[in-house]
């Protein structure tokens, strides 16, 4: 069994804890050993470093000092929120490249009898570990209930495969990780093209319009793709598109039900795990209905001709239309999305 | 408002360039920005924004020290660092923006309150306790700036309650006092930079 040291992150202990129920459990069927930091912080998200720089890098690497202290044999700190995972990225990467961040940092530290030394401790997301560690092979052979039948949209949202402190990702921009990962657990991926746009993060907090505009283009375009649901790495992503579900229809009026859930709540469910204990049922909108589809057979889905989807600008005049391709679903879907 | 010739030579326009570049984690390399306009092009949010990231680092260089403090740029910034991926210089562009915000934050140059308040309680709550507590920090941060959001908040706050998702208590790690020790000490350098 490979041990790694936790850092399961605010999020994941109370609105994520989905994903903490799930990923306990599939660590476990996969022999990945994840021991919990004793006592550690918050990461600061992304508001502290927002407000002072030396504090937010010291409440950072006491994390990185205790998981050092309390290591046996080198084991890197996973961490499954991409926030808390990039900034425990960031630390190493800055407090090596600002000799002055660094002696700001490890003062701060010594006054609470802690010392770290920028790059000691390797700093992983979840999802990196079950790629490269475990591997898609390894997956496979724990599938007992593949989801045949489940058309999901990847989501990983920005700050797993981006800035990429640590140069693990050959695509920053479209990595198809996420994609194989879900696929190798029988499930329909679609090809989604948003699948590392932002979902606005702690906009719905600070400026919603801007936030639920964001959110309303992630769930648009799953919805055009014809995906049951979203499945995403990240608890502040899956609030946004989760719990803001609500407020986006009242505001655009429109009906959007698509729930979307964590990879390790999937990966539970094909590993013959029971649903509920994955923490389905815990999002607002719910996916359990989606979930049904689990095992039945796969409806010839008919997927929009072609990826690029023309925006008719309100105020312009009506241009002439190239001619449907046969399924007439090209200008139908175009005057229903856009209104 | 327009940015007409910048001149990155002047002594004194210099120094904001230097300052801003200090207090960014990391290097910077914000001097090497050549006003290509990949982050404007590249940003989800830009179209809230004041200034796009290049004309902010043109009104930096140019050392309108108080029109950049005063832009929503830095506060309208997502953090999706796709401008920061796709920079041909390699301008840590979302760093710059969190020290910009840090420096508005010092001499209360921001004009909307309501990013700068939420941020500041989530700080203290993580100060206080070591951990977020979303229950507290959504509470406080919708009854002084969302009022209006309240009605619809309330119902979604009871269901994430009901699906045991919401903590009525924040959580407190047994190290605060070694916590505080750190932070202080830490707020100490950071005062005295």
């Amino acid at each position: 069994m490979s041990r790694y040291m936790y850092y399961p992150g605010c999020s994941t202990e109370r609105s994520g804890r989905a994903y903490r129920e799930s990923l306990s459990a599939v660590c476990d069927r996969l022999g990945v050993n994840l021991v919990e930091i004793e006592d550690w912080n918050c990461c600061g998200a992304t508001e502290y470093v927002g407000v002072s720089l030396s504090p937010a890098y010291a409440l950072i690497a006491r994390n990185l000092a205790l998981a050092e202290a309390a290591r046996e044999n080198g084991e890197p700190v996973v961490a499954s929120c991409s926030a808390c995972y990039l900034n425990l990225a960031k630390a190493n990467q800055y407090m090596r490249e600002s000799p002055q961040l660094n002696a700001h940092v490890n003062t701060a530290l010594a006054a609470g009898g802690l010392h770290y030394d920028p790059g000691t401790v390797e700093v992983r997301h979840l999802l990196e570990v079950v790629m490269h560690d475990v591997g898609l092979d390894a997956v496979r052979e724990h599938v007992v209930k593949p989801l045949q039948g489940l058309r999901v949209a990847p989501y990983l949202g920005c700050m797993l495969p981006r800035p990429d402190p640590d140069h693990r990702w050959k695509n920053h921009e479209r990595p198809d990780d996420l994609d194989r990962l879900l696929a190798s657990l029988g499930a329909e991926v679609v090809d989604y093209p948003l699948k590392t746009e932002c979902c606005g993060g702690h906009m719905t907090q600070i400026a919603p319009k801007v936030g639920l505009e964001l959110i309303k283009r992630l769930i648009d375009e799953a919805e055009r793709q014809q995906a049951d649901m979203m499945v995403t790495v990240c608890p502040m992503c899956q609030i946004n598109i989760d719990a803001y579900q609500g407020e986006l229809n009242a505001r655009f009026h429109t009906k959007h039900r698509m729930p979307i859930v964590f990879f390790t709540q999937l990966m539970g469910v094909a590993f013959g795990f029971d649903a509920k204990a994955m923490g389905f049922g815990r999002e607002l909108t719910d996916a359990r209905a989606a979930l049904r589809k689990v095992g039945t057979a796969p409806e010839p889905a008919p997927v929009p001709a072609g990826g690029h989807r023309p925006r008719p600008d309100k105020r312009a005049l009506p241009m002439p239309r190239p001619l449907d391709d046969g399924n007439g679903s090209a200008s139908g879907a175009t005057s229903e999305v856009v209104r | 408002m327009v940015v007409t010739e910048s001149s990155p030579q002047a002594g004194s326009n210099q120094s904001f360039l230097e300052e801003v570049s200090a207090r960014t984690a990391g290097v910077s390399r914000l001097e090497m920005c050549i006003q290509c306009g990949t982050c404007g092009g590249s940003c989800p949010s830009a179209d809230a924004m004041d200034h796009t990231p290049r004309m902010l680092f043109a009104m930096i260089r140019a050392g309108m020290e108080e029109q950049a403090l005063r832009s929503n740029t830095p506060w309208m910034c997502v953090s999706c660092y796709h401008c920061v991926v796709r920079c041909p210089q390699g301008v840590h562009i979302a760093d710059v923006m969190y020290a910009l915000k840090c420096m508005a934050e010092q001499s209360h140059s921001y004009r909307d309150k309501t990013p700068p308040h939420f941020a500041g309680v989530f700080v203290s709550q993580v100060e206080r306790y070591g951990r977020s507590w979303e229950m507290g920090l959504t509470a406080r941060h919708y009854m002084r700036h969302f009022v209006t959001r309240l009605p619809r908040m309330a119902p979604m706050g009871l269901k994430m309650f009901r699906r045991g998702r919401i903590a009525l208590l924040p959580h407190r790690i047994k190290g605060t006092d070694q916590l505080h020790a750190i932070l202080d000490t830490a707020k100490e350098l950071e005062r005295a930079r």
